[in-house]
Order: structure tokens, then sequence, then C-alpha cells
């Protein structure tokens, strides 16, 4: 528990870091209302990172959360084109009925068929973007088709702070209760900690990893109705590639891929981190080949650091069961 | 330990070999001989020490003590290397084979001839692979891959593998256990035909119709010590089961009597398509409950189909006069069965959780609200079980996996004890724990029996089983073959029912 409350202060640690290495070059950046757009670029990939994160914690990962987003989002903005009449809080509950049964596809399949979860995520994935462009033919929907609720409703600014980031607030907050306070959240941790010990304790562990998939996919439908709305913009490949970010913030917030170790402030600290090398490096005049090592560089040292972790935790058995003699 | 020189010089032989393991004496001074051309039986319980013997002859345990001869001269095994350089090598329980590989490769595996370059010479392995093969009789083609094969040829080819290193001892452990009767036939004429190449076997095995069927020689363990060694042609079975549990039984165990109540589980008809079959019985309250067998024959199959894990094909359970159907563990649980698996490592506890945590999980549906944790309550509860079993740490919220194996022991007891359950399923209890650790988990058992819990107690150590037990089934091949009770309760009674002898002594 210390060890992962470390791990975390670590982070944060590294995100002040990063913060004041990029402040010394360009002081602009750490304003306020400058940290408030960097948070709000970066909710999409906290809200995603939270759902990746209950997948990965159950021992799998799914790949299809960006081609769930892209296809959430393209329906809705095909709903918001054909009827622009149709409020955005029921575009927001279709947004996250669609994800989440594209979720329930993942965890079904992973459930009843057991196939491992990369190989039925890496499949959805492609057929998610391969159904978006059935429905389009590959053309966009572009701004001037939305109605201006629909794009209006993530920049909606309360206290400062726009929608989409109270969303990724909220998320937090929700998946925060979950994991620490339910009985599904206990489960969660079960089930990737020892699927074997899990079983015998009364938990459905296919069942469970059928309900991390859902709330993923529910999590990135909700991302998808989001992000097309801010950038106004709906076409095949949107966020593209976007999965591995996902992943990658999962990883560098000290979730093992193992399973069985995850935080929520974890996943959150993750997605910052990654949010701000992305939006800082620019700033600051590196490179955008700068911009993908230094990302890459950060998810090595987190899974460094992470199995160094795991392995000093072993020697700790060790000599309390040495003690024990 | 000395021990006298029988008639030729022995090939191999253990001179007061010792291996401790932290808490537990697994050989305590052994002596063991293998002479050329004979099969000598190694005979002794679970917990005997066989497991220990076979792993340092072929250089997996560093012996403490003692010495390892070859040929008369002092040796050492730093690796398996060493050892199957000596000419020492060994066919396991379980084949240690690569399905994906060719028979060939899985014959020269790590000792391939090579040729130019110092690539493998596929060609001469391949020919010489089928040479091993043809030479003990196997109709196996070397270029076919494993997974191609049945269970017997993998057999022969993992004997195939033994002798591709020109072994001078061979040491076969537990070899029939996964075999047909028909195959079981030809891996005798396989012995027959190694001992008539001259080399030195050790065979292992718990069932006493193979041992007086292909061995020359009997050696038999107790408790990791050398209890007596022979020919077979002087000694009977009865001596054998004699010398193997003669022991008194009833000074290491803290059995109370228990005031047995009324039926509380009455099991009918339980039956598997492939694991078991018409198991049935009832269970008092207040009652140990033993369930004896050799590994393999059964029992713990049944018990997870009994709590759910597996379905069973038929049967019905009836708990407190009410027929109850499980389909699941969470059934079981509910229902007030609950099961302590063999292996508390890998399907006990969940080690980065908190300790609470562990103990309060099958417990969480009645502890918790509308799908909420209640974490007063679950710490109350971790509270009182932890207490109750005197687990020391520092704080609740400090996670399993840095506790210590006993201490993890009692996290998994707790767990289930605070399911406040009416059976209770130990299965191997205390395997693989010192004796102190022993006899505090048979107090135990005793207390919760005493205190009107049933218990149901998988075990392969007899003496635990007569120590600990009200009555025991046993189990054979997936089937019950004996009730005993009383009198009945027997070392001899319980190895003749388990091993398949009958009562006059012969083979069944």
């Amino acid at each position: 528990m210390t060890l992962l409350k470390s791990r975390e202060a670590i982070l944060v640690g590294a995100i002040l870091l990063l913060l004041a290495l990029v402040a010394s070059r360009f002081p602009g950046f750490v304003t306020p209302s400058n940290l408030v757009a960097v948070f709000t670029d970066t909710a999409p990939l906290i809200i995603l990172a939270l759902g990746q994160m209950v997948v990965i914690l159950t021992r799998s990962i799914d790949l299809s959360v960006a081609a769930n987003l892209a296809l959430t989002g393209m329906v809705c903005a095909l709903i918001n084109v054909a009827f622009p009449g149709v409020p955005v809080p029921v575009l927001v509950a279709l947004a996250l009925g669609l994800g989440a049964l594209m979720g329930a596809i993942n965890g079904f399949l992973v459930w009843k068929l057991t196939i491992p979860p990369i190989v039925v995520t890496l499949g959805t994935m492609t057929i998610f973007r391969g159904i978006i462009f059935l429905l389009t033919n590959g053309s966009w929907v572009n701004s001037h088709q939305m109605s201006s609720a629909f794009k209006a409703f993530p920049r909606e600014n309360i206290l400062g702070l726009p929608l989409l980031g109270w969303i990724a607030v909220i998320v937090t907050l929700i998946l925060g209760l979950v994991m620490s306070r339910t009985t599904l959240g206990r489960a969660f941790f079960a089930v990737g900690g020892n699927p074997h010990a899990a079983v015998y304790t009364g938990i459905n562990v296919g069942r469970t990893q059928f309900l991390a998939f859902v709330i993923s996919g529910m999590l990135a439908g909700l991302t998808g109705y989001l992000w097309v709305a801010r950038y106004a913009v709906a076409y095949v490949d949107i966020a593209g590639g976007f999965e591995l970010d996902v992943v990658a913030a999962c990883v560098i917030g000290g979730i093992s891929i193992a399973g069985g170790v995850a935080t929520v402030a974890g996943a959150v600290l993750g997605a910052l981190f990654l949010g701000i090398i992305k939006n800082a490096l620019p700033v600051i005049d590196v490179s955008p080949f700068w911009q993908l090592a230094i990302s890459g560089a950060a998810i090595i040292i987190a899974v460094t650091f992470n199995s160094r972790a795991g392995r000093s935790k072993g020697r700790v058995i060790l000599k309390s069961a040495e003690h024990a003699q | 330990m000395g021990h006298a020189q029988t008639h030729a010089a022995p090939v191999l032989a253990l001179d007061g070999i010792t291996k401790t393991f932290p808490g537990v004496k697994a050989l305590d001074g052994v002596t063991l001989e293998l002479f050329a051309g004979q099969v000598t039986a190694l005979i002794g319980e679970n917990g005997a020490g066989k497991s220990t013997v076979v792993k340092t002859l072929t250089g997996i345990y560093q012996p403490d003590g003692g010495r390892i001869l070859v040929d008369g001269e002092e040796v050492r095994f730093p690796t398996a290397q060493d050892a199957s350089a000596a000419g020492v090598t060994a066919i396991h329980q379980e084949t240690v084979l690569f399905d994906e590989l060719s028979v060939a490769e899985n014959i020269f595996l790590g000792h391939a001839p090579k040729g130019r370059f110092g690539l493998i010479d596929r060609k001469e392995m391949r020919t010489k692979a089928q040479d091993i093969l043809d030479g003990i009789g196997a109709e196996i083609d070397a270029g076919v891959r494993l997974k191609d094969l049945g269970i017997a040829s993998r057999h022969l080819v993992a004997i195939a593998r033994a002798l591709s290193v020109e072994a001078r001892v061979v040491i076969m452990d537990e070899p029939t256990a996964a075999l047909s009767r028909k195959e079981i036939e030809e891996l005798y004429e396989l012995v027959d035909a190694l001992k008539a190449q001259g080399k030195a076997i050790l065979f292992i095995s718990h069932k006493f119709d193979e041992i007086f069927r292909i061995a020359d020689r009997y050696t038999v363990f107790r408790d990791g010590q050398y209890i007596g060694a022979g020919d077979m042609a002087d000694i009977t079975e009865a001596e054998l089961v004699k010398m193997m549990v003669g022991r008194s039984v009833d000074q290491i165990f803290p059995k109370r009597a228990a005031q047995i109540g009324e039926d509380v589980l009455i099991v009918a008809g339980y039956s598997h398509p492939t694991e078991f079959e018409d198991i049935h019985f009832t269970l008092r309250r207040g009652e140990i409950l033993g369930f004896y067998g050799l590994v393999g024959a059964g029992r713990s199959e049944f018990m997870q189909s009994l709590i759910g894990v597996t379905r069973p094909s038929k049967g019905a359970i009836r708990l407190n006069d009410k027929v109850r159907v499980i389909r699941s563990p969470a059934d079981a649980i509910a229902a007030g069965i609950v099961y302590v698996p063999e292996d508390r490592g890998k399907q006990g506890a969940i080690l980065d959780m908190p300790i609470f945590q562990n103990v309060t999980l099958p417990s969480l549906p009645r502890l918790s609200k509308n799908g909420f944790t209640q974490m007063a309550e679950e710490f109350s509860l971790a509270r009182q079980y932890t207490e109750r079993l005197d687990l020391r740490a520092a704080s609740l919220d400090t996670t399993v996996g840095s506790l210590s194996g006993g201490n993890q022991q009692k996290v998994v007891i707790a767990k289930w004890l605070a399911t406040q359950p009416t059976v209770i399923i130990l299965d191997e209890p205390t395997k693989g724990i010192d004796i102190g650790s022993k006899a505090a988990v048979h107090d135990f058992m005793s207390e919760l029996a005493s205190e009107g819990l049933s218990v149901i107690m998988v075990s392969s150590e007899i003496p635990e089983i007569l120590g600990m037990s009200d009555r025991v089934i046993v189990m054979r091949e997936g089937r019950m073959v004996a009730e005993l009770e009383g009198d009945e309760l027997t070392p001899e009674t319980l190895v003749r029912h388990a091993a398949g002898i009958s009562s006059k002594g012969e083979a069944a």
C-alpha cells in the first residue's frame, strides 16, 4: 500500500519537475488558464485511461477503445445531422449505451469463447473502424453540418473549467468510488490479483472481466461524442492509434500489465503526464521526433520502475519468511 | 548412518544424505543403493522423502550432509547437467517434453549432435533417435511431432530421451500413473529390457502389484528416514506396509472427542463423466470425515464439484434437510459449504490485496449493501477472525504478499471461517508445512469440530487421516472403495484399499 502511494508520489514529482522544466523555457505554460487548457485537452485520455485501467486490472487489454470512440462519435454526428432536434443529453446517453454495447461484445467474446483479449479487441478494433466506413463511405461529417448545441456541449464553461474537463473529474470520482467502495471494484482487484483464488471465493471471473470491458466501452463511447463535438469533425480515422496512448497512460500510472495492481490516481496521473508532454514539447520547440521518443522513454522507464518495485516486494516476502522461522 | 555393503558394489549409492528445508527435515541420513541390472523399488508414504531423493540424485537439490557415490567414488551434482553427465537420468511423473517439437528433437534437446558451424545435424539426430526408439521396441517415427502421440508413446519418448545420454541409472517416478493396463504391460517389458542392458533402475510407485511384478529389491523410507532395504523375494506385502506406515499414531494428534450430532450433509450418487462416479456419504455435525486415496484418486475433483467449480453429471445433495443445487462457488458459500484448496499458494490468497480484503472476500455478498462495501463491518470481521487465528501483522491494511508463508496460510483459513460455514472442506491441510504448524492446524481442526462444524479432510498422509478422522472414505480411481470406522481404521486397511489390494494380500 505504501509502495503504491510512493509510486504515485513519484509520478506527481515527475509531473511537477516536467512543469518546472517547461516553465523555465516558457513561463506562459504554467499560467492557470493554460493549465486548464492542458487539463481539458487531456480529459479524453484521462477518461479512456480509467476505463482501460479496469480492463488491465483484470488481466485483459482493450485495444478497441479508439475505434469504439470513433464509431460512437460518428453515429452521434450522423444522428445530429439527420435529426438536429435530438437533445444533447439523449445523445450522451446513446453514446454511453452504444459504447457499452461494443464493450459488451468484447467482454462476451473474452468470457464465453475464452479468446485472448488482445486478439478479440484487435479484431473488433478493425471491425468498428470498418463499420464507420460502411456508414459513411469514407466521407466526413464537418463542422457546418453539426448543430451548434452539439458542438457547444463540451465547451460549456463552468467555474472556469470546460464541461469536458468536468466530465473527466466526475468520471474519476465515480471510478474512485467504484474501485474502493463497491463489491464490483473489489472483484476487479481479486480477479486480477489471483483468478484461481477468486473463483473459490465465489467470484465469477469471466463475468467480472465482461463488466470491465463494458465499463471501458461505455467510457470510450462517452469520449466518442465529446471528441467529435469538441473537434467538430467526424471521419473514419479520428483518434487513430490513440488506444496505444491510453495503454501507455495506464502503464506510466503504475498499473501492472500482469493485472491485480491499479489505482485511479495512477491512471489519472499517467494520463496527465503524457498529456503535459504532448502539450509542452511543441511549445518549447522540441521536434516531433523527440516528442515520440520522450513519450516512449517515459513508458519504458515506468515499466522498468514497476518491475523493479515488484522484485523488491519479492525480497520482502523472503525476509519476513526468514524472520518468522 | 552407515550401511553394510551388499553382494556386488552398487553403481550409485547415497550414504547418510540429509536435506533440510526451513522447518522440515526432508531427508534424515538416508541410505540408498542401486545395482546394475536390478530394479530397486523406493517405497514410502507421501512426505517420506521420495521426491527429495530423486531431486538430490538428479542435481536439482544439493544435500546438506552425506555422500553420493558413483562406483564407490564420491561425487557431487551441482547441476542437473552434472547428474546427467554421470549417467543418472530421471523419467518424471509428468514427463517434461515439448509438444511442438519432433520426437527426435525432444530426445536430443540440449545435447543434439552438432555438424559444421556448430549447427544441429538434423539428419544424424533423426537417425540416432530412431535407433534408440527401435532399440526399446517403440514403434514411433522420430520425425513426427510430439503432440501427435498418445500418453504411452510420450512415455516411451521420455525413456528414449533418458537413454540418449548413455544412462547408467534410470529413475522412474510413478511411471504408470497415467497409463492403461496394456501400456503398463509394455512398460514392464521395457523395464525388463533396460535391466538386461545392465541399467540400474530406481522405481518409485505406490502400487504394490507393480512393485512385486518388476522390482528385485526394495528400500523403504518413512518421514525422511531410511527404514530398511532387502530383496523382494524375502518380504511380503503385509510386512512392507508395516515398514511403510508403522508408527504410533495417537501421540501426535490432539483429536478431541467431539459431540457428533445430527446429519448435516447428505451426498447421493455424485458422478462426473470423467473424474469420479457414485460418491455418496453422510456427514454429521461435529464430525471429521477423512478422504484418503492415492494422488489422482479423484478426491479433489469431487470436492471441486461439490462446491460448484465443476458441475456433476448426476447426483444430489441435501444440506440441513434441504435439497440444494450448487451451481457455483458463490452458491456453495451461501449454502455454508466452503473449500480450502490444496494449492494455497496458487488458489488461496490474493497477494496484492490487503489482509482485511482477503479475509472478507467470500463474505462480501453478506457484508455489502446494494453493492457497496461496508468498511467498518469488514474491518471488524477481519479483526475477529485474524485474532482468533493469532495472525501477527502490523496492520490489517498491509498486503498479504508481505506476510510470511505461515501467516498467509492463516489469512486463507480466516477467510473461510469468516463465512461462518456449516461444512468446511480442507484439502491436504498440512501439506508442505512444518511439524509445529501441523500440530497447530490439527488442534484447530479439532476445535472447529468441537464447536459443531462438520469437517471434510482430504489427506494423503496416513497418520493425519488416522489421527484426525472419525470416519474415513477411501477413494481409488474415481470411486469410493471403502468407508472405514473405529477398529477398521488401520494403516494396513487404508493402504490396501487405496492401492487396490484385496484383503488376502493379493493385487486386485
